[in-house]
C-alpha cells in the first residue's frame, strides 16, 4: 500500500503536459501509449472548472502544452495564465493554431510533427501520377469487370520519363516528390513563397507560369489565405490539355468547382486528388471519369507512420524534460 | 486515289520496289502505324491470305528476306525452314521465346528486337502496382466512386513503402530499373539474377527462396525460359510470408499461378500487383473479388510515345538490314 502510495505521488510530481481537447492521434493509437516516467497529461477537458480557473489552478506545475491542428488556439492569453510552460508540441505537421510570434517572445520552444509524414505524402503523390498517367486504377476496374477477354487491350497511357514536372510548394514533402520523380527521369520545377537558394530545379515566380512550362502540376504546399483557390481555371488553362494535376495538399487550394469544369471539358487530361473542399463530399462529375483517380484523405497515413509520430511526440517531451536537443523543433529560437 | 496517283505509284514501284517484308499476324505497331510502315515496306500478310500458312510460305518463298514479328506470334523452326532466302526476323517484342533461336542461329538468319525500348514503361508500371497495392490507390478509388466514403467513413489504410526489403528477381535491364526507381522511396533493394552484376551494390542472392526469405516485396522482372517457369512456386510465396507482396512485371507463367491464387485467398500473402497472366486475357476469378490485389491488362506495348519509337526502330532495324549496315537492335546469338 504504501509503496504505491509512492509511486502515485512521484508521479504526482512529475511535471504536467497540458490537453486542451482530446487529440484525435492520441485516441487513435491509445493514451497508454504515451505514457513516460519524464511527464503526465493533464486533461482541461476532463475537470468540471472553467478553463480559466482550470489552467490559473494547474499553472505551477504546467511545463508543456500538447496540441493539434483542429485544436483549441494556443494563444497569448493562454500562455499568459501558463508562464512555466517553456515547450509546445504538436502531433500535426500545422502549426496555424499556435500564436508563434509570442511562443517567440516568451522563449518558448515549439515541436511539429517535422518530417514524419513527408515520405507517406509524397509516395502517395508518385503513386497517384502513375496511376493517372499508366491508367492503373481505370484498367483494373476494366479488368474486373471482364472486359479484357471480351474487349480487348485497353487504350494505351503515356510515358512519366520526359515529363516536366511542377512542384508547388517546395517544403519536405514537394522535396520528396521531386527526389522521386527524378529517378523516373522527370523533370523538376517549382513554385514557392521564395526561391530555396540551394536548390538547382528552376524556380518560377508565379504558379501560371510554372503551369505554362509543366506538363503535370503536383500540389505540395500548405493551406493559407495567399494559397487558397490558388489554383484556378487560368492556371488550369496554362497547364494545358495534355496536363495533369495531383493534390495531396488541402482539397481548398484548388477552386474545385472551376477543375471540376476543366475536367468535364477536357481543357486538362486528368487529375489524382487525394483532398477535397468538403470531404467526405466529392463532386459527383468526377466519379465516372476514367482520367481522374479519387483517394479518401489517406496519403499522409499509414499505421508505422502513427508510431513514428508516437515516437516523436514522446521523444521531443522527454528530450525537454531532460534538457536535451528537441527532435523536431520548429523555428530558430 | 486517282489514276494518275495509281500510275506513279506503279511507275516508281517498278524502278525502286520496296523490300518484301513477311508478316504472319499483325503486330500493335503495325494495326496502329500501318501506314508509315507501309511506306517504305510492301508487306505479305499471311493471316490475310485465303491461303494455309505452309501454302502462302511455299508461294512466297524466294522474295522473303525479313519477317515482322511480335511477343505471341511463334516463329516456328518449320516457317524458317520454308523460307530459304531469310535473312532477318524483327520482332516488336522484348521476349524472344517465341522464336527458334536455334534454328536461326543454324541458318545464320539475324534477329532484332524491342532491345531495352520498354524497360522504363514496364519499371514505371512495376513500381505503379507496388504503391497501388501497399497504399490502397485503386482499392481506394473503388470505395470512394462507390459512394462509401461519404457513407461508411474513413478507409483502412495502407502500409508504408519506406524502409521495405524489395527483392528484384532478374536484374536486366528492367529490374535494374526497377532498382533505381525505388531508391529514393527508401526502400532496400536485393537481387537474385543468373549470375551476379559485379556493377551493382545491391546484395545478391544465389536463388529466388532464399530472396524471397528475406524480403519483404517480391518484384518478377525476368525473362520466360526453362529454368524460370513456374519458379515462383508455394515454397517461395511461403518463403515471402504473410506480410509479403508479389509484383509481376515478367511473364504470366513465371508464377505457378494457381497457387499463387491460393495463397493470396488463404492470406498466406498480403497481396499482388499483376501485369500478367499465365493465359491471357483470361484473369483467375478468385482474383477479380479481391481488394488486396491489382490487376492490369498486359499490352504489348505501354505507352504511346513508347509506341512512336517502337515504330522507328522497326523501320529503323529494316532498313538498315536492306542497306546492309548494322541492325540498331541485334539479339546476341552466339551464346
Amino acid at each position: 500500500m504504501a509503496e504505491s502510495t509512492d509511486c502515485h505521488k512521484a508521479q504526482q510530481d512529475f511535471p504536467k503536459v497540458l490537453i486542451l481537447k482530446p487529440i484525435p492521434f492520441i485516441n487513435l493509437v491509445g493514451e497508454q501509449y504515451f505514457a513516460s516516467n519524464k511527464f503526465t497529461f493533464v486533461e482541461a477537458y476532463d475537470s468540471s472548472l472553467p478553463l480559466h480557473q482550470f489552467l490559473s489552478t494547474h499553472s505551477p506545475s504546467i511545463k508543456a502544452i500538447l496540441s493539434s491542428v483542429g485544436a483549441p488556439p494556443i494563444t497569448s492569453d493562454i500562455l499568459h495564465l501558463l508562464p512555466e510552460v517553456g515547450l509546445v508540441v504538436t502531433t500535426s505537421v500545422g502549426l496555424n493554431q499556435v500564436d508563434l510570434l509570442e511562443c517567440r517572445r516568451r522563449g518558448i520552444k515549439v515541436a511539429n510533427a517535422g518530417s514524419i509524414f513527408s515520405d507517406d505524402v509524397a509516395d502517395f503523390a508518385v503513386g497517384l501520377l502513375i496511376d493517372v498517367l499508366r491508367k492503373v486504377s481505370a484498367s483494373d476496374g476494366y479488368v474486373r469487370k471482364g472486359l479484357w477477354a471480351t474487349k480487348g487491350d485497353y487504350p494505351l497511357g503515356s510515358k512519366l520519363g520526359g515529363k516536366r514536372i511542377g512542384i508547388v510548394g517546395l517544403g519536405n514533402i514537394g522535396f520528396a516528390v521531386a527526389k522521386r520523380l527524378e529517378a523516373f527521369r522527370c523533370s523538376i520545377s517549382y513554385n514557392s513563397r521564395k526561391r530555396k537558394p540551394h536548390v538547382s530545379y528552376p524556380f518560377y515566380e508565379s504558379v501560371c507560369e510554372l503551369a505554362a512550362n509543366c506538363d503535370v502540376l503536383v500540389i505540395c504546399c500548405e493551406l493559407t489565405d495567399h494559397t487558397h483557390h490558388m489554383i484556378n481555371k487560368e492556371v488550369l488553362s496554362a497547364l494545358g490539355k495534355e496536363g495533369v494535376i495531383v493534390n495531396i495538399g488541402r482539397g481548398a487550394i484548388i477552386n474545385e468547382k472551376e477543375m471540376v469544369q476543366c475536367l468535364v471539358q477536357g481543357e486538362i487530361a486528368g487529375a489524382g486528388l487525394d483532398v477535397f473542399e468538403n470531404e467526405p463530399d466529392v463532386p459527383l462529375e468526377l466519379f465516372a471519369m476514367d482520367n481522374v483517380v479519387l483517394s479518401p484523405h489517406v496519403a499522409v497515413f499509414t499505421p508505422e507512420s502513427f508510431l513514428d509520430l508516437r515516437d516523436l511526440v514522446v521523444g521531443n517531451l522527454e528530450a525537454f524534460f531532460s534538457n536535451k536537443p528537441l527532435l523536431s523543433k520548429f523555428g530558430d529560437w | 486515289m486517282d489514276c494518275n496517283g495509281y500510275r506513279q505509284e506503279n511507275h516508281d514501284q517498278n524502278l525502286f520496289p520496296k523490300p518484301k517484308v513477311l508478316v504472319l499476324e499483325p503486330p500493335p505497331v503495325f494495326i496502329y502505324h500501318e501506314d508509315k510502315l507501309s511506306q517504305k515496306f510492301h508487306f505479305l500478310k499471311a493471316w490475310d491470305s485465303p491461303l494455309p500458312l505452309d501454302q502462302f510460305l511455299t508461294t512466297h518463298a524466294h522474295s522473303v528476306q525479313a519477317i515482322l514479328s511480335h511477343g505471341s506470334c511463334p516463329v516456328t523452326t518449320n516457317t524458317i525452314r520454308l523460307l530459304p532466302s531469310l535473312g532477318l526476323i524483327v520482332t516488336t517484342s522484348a521476349g524472344l521465346d517465341q522464336i527458334d533461336l536455334q534454328e536461326c542461329r543454324r541458318r545464320g538468319v539475324s534477329v532484332a528486337y524491342a532491345g531495352s525500348l520498354f524497360s522504363a514503361d514496364v519499371a514505371d508500371i512495376a513500381v505503379g502496382l507496388l504503391i497501388d497495392a501497399l497504399r490502397k490507390i485503386s482499392a481506394g478509388n473503388r470505395y470512394v466512386t462507390q459512394g462509401l466514403w461519404a457513407n461508411n467513413g474513413d478507409f483502412s489504410l495502407g502500409s508504408k513503402l519506406g524502409g521495405r526489403k524489395v527483392g528484384i528477381v532478374g536484374l536486366g535491364s528492367i529490374g535494374l530499373e526497377v532498382g533505381k526507381r525505388l531508391e529514393p522511396f527508401g526502400c532496400n533493394i536485393l537481387y537474385c539474377s543468373r549470375n551476379k552484376k559485379s556493377s551493382v551494390s545491391y546484395p545478391y542472392y544465389s536463388n529466388v527462396c532464399e530472396l524471397a526469405a528475406n524480403c519483404e516485396v517480391l518484384i518478377i522482372c525476368c525473362e520466360l525460359n526453362e529454368q524460370t517457369r513456374h519458379v515462383i512456386n508455394k515454397e517461395v510465396l511461403l518463403a515471402l510470408g504473410k506480410k509479403g507482396l508479389i509484383i509481376n512485371v515478367g511473364r504470366g507463367a513465371i508464377i505457378d499461378e494457381q497457387e499463387m491464387v491460393r495463397c493470396l485467398m488463404q492470406g498466406e500473402i498480403a497481396g499482388a500487383g499483376l501485369d500478367v497472366f499465365e493465359n491471357e486475357p483470361h484473369v483467375p476469378s478468385e482474383l477479380i473479388s479481391l481488394d488486396n490485389v491489382v490487376l492490369s491488362p498486359h499490352r504489348a506495348v505501354h505507352t504511346e510515345e513508347t509506341l512512336m519509337a517502337l515504330v522507328d526502330l522497326v523501320i529503323g532495324n529494316l532498313e538498315a538490314f536492306f542497306s546492309n549496315k548494322p541492325l540498331l537492335s541485334p539479339v546476341l546469338l552466339d551464346k
